[in-house]
């Protein structure tokens, strides 16, 4: 280590690779002192003006603010406050244009300043010794310094490394041409400047400070020696100039012949390296409680009149400087931040000077000629190797530059593109004046894009495999637990108990339940098996209720046209209409102090006078299937037209009126009653057996009627009986369930077969019913109550077809009742 | 109020790739005088028929792809490739082997490639080497130098040698290389070739009148002045020193070695370095940024490679000089070291180095 120490002092230096020597042009500035501070008619802050995360902003618009006062606060190191450089208003907190290259816009804070310049209270610490070196690394830190060199990189992130520092170097090279700010803050400064110095002494105790500082400085260079000639490990460096030994890198391996190695920080090597600036800008927030709140910026370039150094407030825009120096006002502005060989053009006079800005650049047109700023002349390469030569990170240019025109990132990968410091050497010597830096930046922006669609293609392709995963696995568990859930249903199925068979038979009940919903759903009306069920859903379904309604009344004529032709009665269906016409007008005169207990009791008589014909032998079944407490308006409304139709019965045999008082005991159940008549049979048989089998049985009985009626096709169209077939059932529904009731044993189905032998006596009957039904539905549809008014609406007709067959289902079933109830008895 | 915005850096050093062409083409002056002083006017006649062809052709090709012709048909690309073509051609060759050679230079090896920086070969050395391998008998018919000739030949004289074969006196090509002492004449490495073979020592050889007092009338000289115009170039910095120093210094040594081993037999190595194209190619072919390789290192190999070639195809080779067929080898091997040349990046691989 001391043989660098020693080569030092002989002064004897590496080289880094390349370099070149632009035109210097410092002695624009360097021999005029820094003028002093300005405030400008507005400052405009960014809120983050380094690398790392903004700020969380403490004011808001409108806040008086002093001097030095924090305008946004810090949680992590990453983190730093900007502050107010002077005092006065903030009035706006906006987007505006903050210094990049890219000329994005973000957050800044803007200050209207009140030219007071009211400090905020300080506390003055004479002596940094007094404090620990935690005190001072927050007061760095919330005097908000970043590397004021360039980078902006946080500084008491830098100072407070753990590791063990052989050098601090103390980079004062300022290779750019023209910048001369850290020349004039040593040259007006340097006690400042090595209080600082000192302050990163005590932090880091390093083995040698070193301070880097070109030869054309010869100034700057006396006054440093001269302030560090009493203390011996403060080694002033005077390096050859060229062009880029300000970069951290190759002033490393200038003072240290190191390389730090690719993607590492110098402190891994035990080196850390502060900006002069920084320095003074550390003593400041140490010693005297300023926050960066200004700096010496450089305003140089041929067209200004008064090229000078300038302490400027952070905030300050760049016009408010050029002016300040008489900028010639010409047609084309080229205003620079930064040095002319890594600066970038601004795209207005507005944009602020932030930390890390350290000059502005107004050339004259003749000045900067440079084919980058006029419009290229780019022509191929020749591969003269040239940028290769001057290359400081020995890369190969000429090759990255094809690369980089073929989109290669592959192959830029692989010729180190990211350890392009961008410095412009190579561009600056290329005689085909190929813009390489420009495509280096553009490539470097699609690689760090294309990694970061990679990243994100890279996690959603994890999750969607997660996903998957989980799903199948999910699947297999389900597979599983299906498999053992049917293993121990079957196991227990065939264990006998009496457990096993409650099971097997809800499963059988649970299957006829499914089988019974889909003939729901393919009758139109669920009519059909509405009658079954409906002393379970009766109040649930009114459309059920009405056409039982409507099946009633059917119900009612079958039965009379039973006993006409039994001789009983002697009315005929062409002469029944009109009756019940007349009948309906008579209903409405009934003085009856309860209308829907006269309806309902109408309705009774009719059962009763059916139950009648039928021997009288559902007296017993109607009373036992009551406690139905149904309060359905419509269904009565329904039900007061059957009841209407009823009447006409009723009339046509006056003779049943005895019955009246039994059947008064089912006036309660309106519409249950309807099913108490209809299929007080199938109750019996539901009693005795599954309500599945007597669902299908009813659905067979039904198809049975259909046949019954295809056959008796003498008194209606053949047309007719078949849409009505088919409307009342869906055919394939019908088949497989009466292929299944056939082949089933029921105990019911002789019966219902009886039954039905004799509904086909009554099957031509039925049909002209059923015509007459047609005829029924729709005004009883439209809750008329008025059998003449027939409408012969398509729909209607429909739903009207569908109740006919509903009706003849119930007709027959009500001949099998007729037929059984004599055969029981 | 408008703005420039432009990519960093804003300044540069101003040099261009056609003020380097240029300067590379000033260079040759020197050389081309003594070519002329020595030969007379054939060789700038070629210069100049070489300098409309090439532009001809390069406007044709330039306008055929659509490519902005201005900048491209002057970058002095095209230029230089005509001017070292003539320099190159026999004094007395036939006007159509210029116009064959300028069309084939440009159109085949330098556009078909791709233009200028795309080009695997030196334009002017591929012409060369398919004129030499196509039209050998006029490839060779080497004019003496002026001051051995039998006839005095004046600007008039070789203008009509060149395009119709024969002085307006009547006098052949064939004829003019004639001897006053009734033998035909050719190039001192020619001489010296035929003599070995012929059994001579080369000590003998250097007594033939084609030599002179040194390396060969008018060759030395014209040596001399393309050693002065590549060291202009070097001060300039428009060429880099590697491949001259490495190829000067490989010629140097082979013809050294096999001087020590066969002093009887082997040329010196100042023969070697002042006659034929060896100047020439040193400086200015061989530096062709284009069809070289890149970096340092490339380059010194690449410069080392071409000095052993023109060393062995000059001692083995049936062909008296060897720079355009060593230049065409070593452009074909460029690529290759330059790839296994690359330079270690900063920070990279330190643990080598260490
Ligand atoms: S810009 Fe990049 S490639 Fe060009 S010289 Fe600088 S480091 Fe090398
Ligand atoms: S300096 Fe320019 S022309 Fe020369 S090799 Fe590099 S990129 Fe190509």
């Amino acid at each position: 280590m001391e043989s660098v120490i020693e080569r030092i002092q002989k002064g004897h230096f590496s080289h880094f690779h390349g370099g070149i020597h632009p035109p210097e042009q410092k002695f624009l500035t360097s021999t005029k002192p820094i003028a002093s501070a300005q405030i400008p008619e507005q400052l405009i802050i960014p809120v983050r003006q380094h690398i790392g995360q903004a700020g969380d902003i403490i004011v808001a618009v409108g806040d008086k603010v002093l001097k030095g006062q924090a305008l946004s606060a810090s949680n992590s190191p990453m983190q730093l406050p900007v502050h107010a450089p002077t005092s006065g208003i903030i009035s706006a907190i906006e987007n505006a244009v903050i210094p990049h290259p890219s000329g994005l816009s973000e957050l800044c804070i803007i200050i209207t300043p009140d030219h007071e310049d009211t400090w905020r209270k300080r506390t003055i610490c004479p002596d940094h010794h007094l404090l620990s070196k935690d005190q001072i690394l927050e007061k760095i830190a919330n005097s908000g310094i970043a590397g004021m060199g360039g980078a902006g990189f946080p500084t008491q992130v830098k100072v407070s490394t753990l590791a063990k520092i052989n050098y601090l170097i103390i980079n004062a090279a300022e290779c750019e041409p023209y910048i001369t700010a850290d020349d004039l803050l040593i040259q007006e400064h340097s006690p400042t400047v090595l209080d600082g110095i000192k302050i990163l002494d005590h932090l880091l105790a390093p083995k040698n400070i070193l301070i880097g500082i070109e030869d054309n400085k010869a100034k700057a260079i006396e006054t440093l020696q001269k302030a560090t000639a009493d203390i011996a490990h403060i080694h002033v460096c005077v390096i050859p100039t060229k062009y880029p030994s300000g970069g951290e890198k190759q002033l490393i391996k200038i003072l240290t012949n190191q390389e730090v190695p690719s993607g590492v920080l110098p402190s891994s090597l035990g080196i850390v390296m502060q900006n002069v600036a920084t320095c003074f800008a550390i003593a400041d927030a140490v010693i005297n409680d300023t926050p960066l709140i200004k700096r010496v910026v450089t305003v140089s370039g041929q067209a200004l009149d008064k090229p000078q150094n300038i302490w400027s407030l952070i905030g300050t825009p760049v016009g408010f400087l050029t002016q300040h120096c008489d900028y010639k006002n010409r047609q084309h502005k080229h205003l620079i931040m930064g040095g002319p060989m890594m600066g970038f053009s601004l795209s207005n006079d507005q944009i602020p000077v932030i930390k890390s800005t350290n000059c502005i650049l107004a050339p004259s047109e003749a000045e900067i000629e440079s084919p980058y700023s006029t419009g290229t002349k780019e022509v191929e390469c020749i591969r003269c190797g040239q940028c290769a030569d001057v290359c400081p990170a020995q890369l190969l240019p000429q090759e990255l530059q094809w690369s980089a025109k073929a989109k290669d990132q592959q192959q830029l990968t692989k010729l180190n593109l990211f350890d392009c410091i961008e410095c412009g050497a190579c561009a600056y010597v290329c005689p085909s004046q190929i813009p390489l830096v420009h495509y280096y930046r553009v490539a470097k922006a699609e690689i760090r894009q294309q990694k970061l669609l990679d990243i994100k293609a890279e996690k959603a392709k994890v999750r969607f495999e997660a996903r998957k995963e989980r799903l199948e696995r999910e699947k297999i568990a389900r597979a599983e637990k299906h498999k053992k859930a049917a293993e121990a249903r079957k196991a227990r199925m065939n264990s006998g108990t009496s457990e096993a068979k409650t099971e097997k038979s809800a499963v059988a009940a649970a299957l006829a339940r499914v089988k019974a919903k889909k003939a729901q759903a393919s009758t139109d009306d669920h009519k059909i098996n509405s009658e079954p069920e409906s002393t379970n859903e009766q109040a649930s379904d009114k459309k059920d209720q009405v056409a039982n309604a409507i099946a009633r009344a059917k119900a009612k004529k079958l039965a009379k046209q039973a006993q006409l032709k039994e001789g009983q009665a002697t009315e005929n269906l062409t002469t029944d209409n009109d009756k019940e016409a007349s009948i309906s007008a008579k209903l409405d005169n009934v003085t009856v102090s309860d209308k829907k207990a006269k309806v309902a009791a109408a309705i009774a008589k009719a059962k009763a006078k059916k139950l009648q014909q039928a021997e009288n032998s559902n007296d017993s079944l109607s009373t036992d299937t009551q406690a139905k407490s149904d309060e359905d308006k419509k269904a009565k409304v329904a039900a007061a037209v059957a009841k209407a139709k009823a009447k006409a019965k009723a009339k046509a045999a006056e003779r049943t009126q005895d019955d009246k008082p039994d059947v008064l005991v089912a006036n309660d159940n309106v519409a249950s009653a309807i099913d108490v008549d209809a299929s007080s049979a199938k109750i019996d048989i539901a009693s005795t057996q599954s309500a599945a089998e007597l669902k299908k049985a009813r659905i067979a009985a039904t198809i049975e009627k259909a046949k019954a009626k295809a056959k008796a096709k003498s008194s209606l169209t053949e047309e007719t009986i078949k849409t009505e077939a088919k409307s009342s059932l869906a055919e394939e529904t019908i088949k497989t369930e009466a292929t299944a009731i056939t082949e089933a044993p029921i105990p019911g189905a002789a019966e219902l077969k009886k039954a039905k032998v004799a509904a086909a006596v009554a099957k031509a009957k039925a049909k002209k019913l059923a015509a007459q039904a047609q005829k029924v539905a729709e005004p009883e549809n439209s809750e008329q109550g008025d059998d003449d008014n027939v409408i012969a609406s398509a729909t209607d007709s429909k739903k009207a077809r569908i109740a006919a067959a509903v009706a003849k289902a119930k007709a027959k079933k009500l001949a099998a009742d007729t037929n059984k109830s004599p055969t029981s008895e | 109020m408008a703005f420039w915005i432009a990519s960093s850096p804003h300044n540069h050093q101003q040099s261009e790739t056609s003020g380097l062409m240029r300067l590379v083409i000033y260079a040759t002056i020197p050389g081309i005088f003594a070519q002329w002083y020595f030969f007379g006017w054939g060789n700038l006649i070629h210069i100049a028929m070489a300098i409309t062809i090439v532009l001809v052709a390069e406007f044709a090709v330039l306008s055929l792809r659509e490519k902005k012709i201005r900048p491209q048909l002057f970058d002095g690309s095209a230029i230089l490739t005509a001017v070292l073509l003539g320099i190159s051609l026999p004094a007395l060759a036939p006007w159509w082997i210029t116009i064959i050679g300028s069309l084939f230079a440009i159109i085949v090896v330098k556009q078909l490639y791709g233009g200028l920086g795309h080009n695997p070969f030196n334009p002017a050395m591929a012409a060369y080497v398919m004129l030499l391998i196509s039209f050998p008998v006029q490839m060779t018919q080497w004019q003496p130098p002026l001051p051995l000739l039998a006839i005095d030949l004046q600007f008039a004289d070789t203008l009509s040698l060149i395009f119709s074969g024969y002085t307006p006196q009547g006098y052949s090509v064939e004829q003019i290389r004639t001897h006053v002492d009734g033998f035909t004449m050719a190039t001192p490495l020619d001489t010296v070739k035929t003599n070995i073979t012929l059994g001579l020592t080369v000590v003998e050889s250097m007594e033939s009148p084609i030599i002179g007092k040194h390396f060969g009338i008018g060759w030395e000289w014209i040596n001399a002045g393309f050693l002065l115009g590549g060291l202009f170039l070097l001060t300039k910095k428009a060429i880099h020193w590697t491949t001259p120093l490495s190829f000067l210094t490989s010629l140097f040594i082979c013809s050294f070695i096999a001087f020590i081993l066969s002093p009887d037999s082997s040329a010196s190595t100042m023969f070697h370095w002042f006659s034929g194209a060896t100047m020439l190619g040193a400086f200015f072919i061989l530096t062709d940024p284009v069809s070289g390789a890149t970096s340092v290192k490339g380059r010194l190999i690449f410069g080392a490679l071409a000095g052993l070639l023109v060393y062995l195809i000059r001692k083995f080779g049936g062909y008296p000089d060897a720079v355009a067929f060593a230049v065409l080898l070593c452009n074909m091997a460029a690529p290759l070291i330059d790839q296994y040349t690359r330079p270690r990046t900063y920070g990279h691989n330190l643990g080598v180095k260490k």
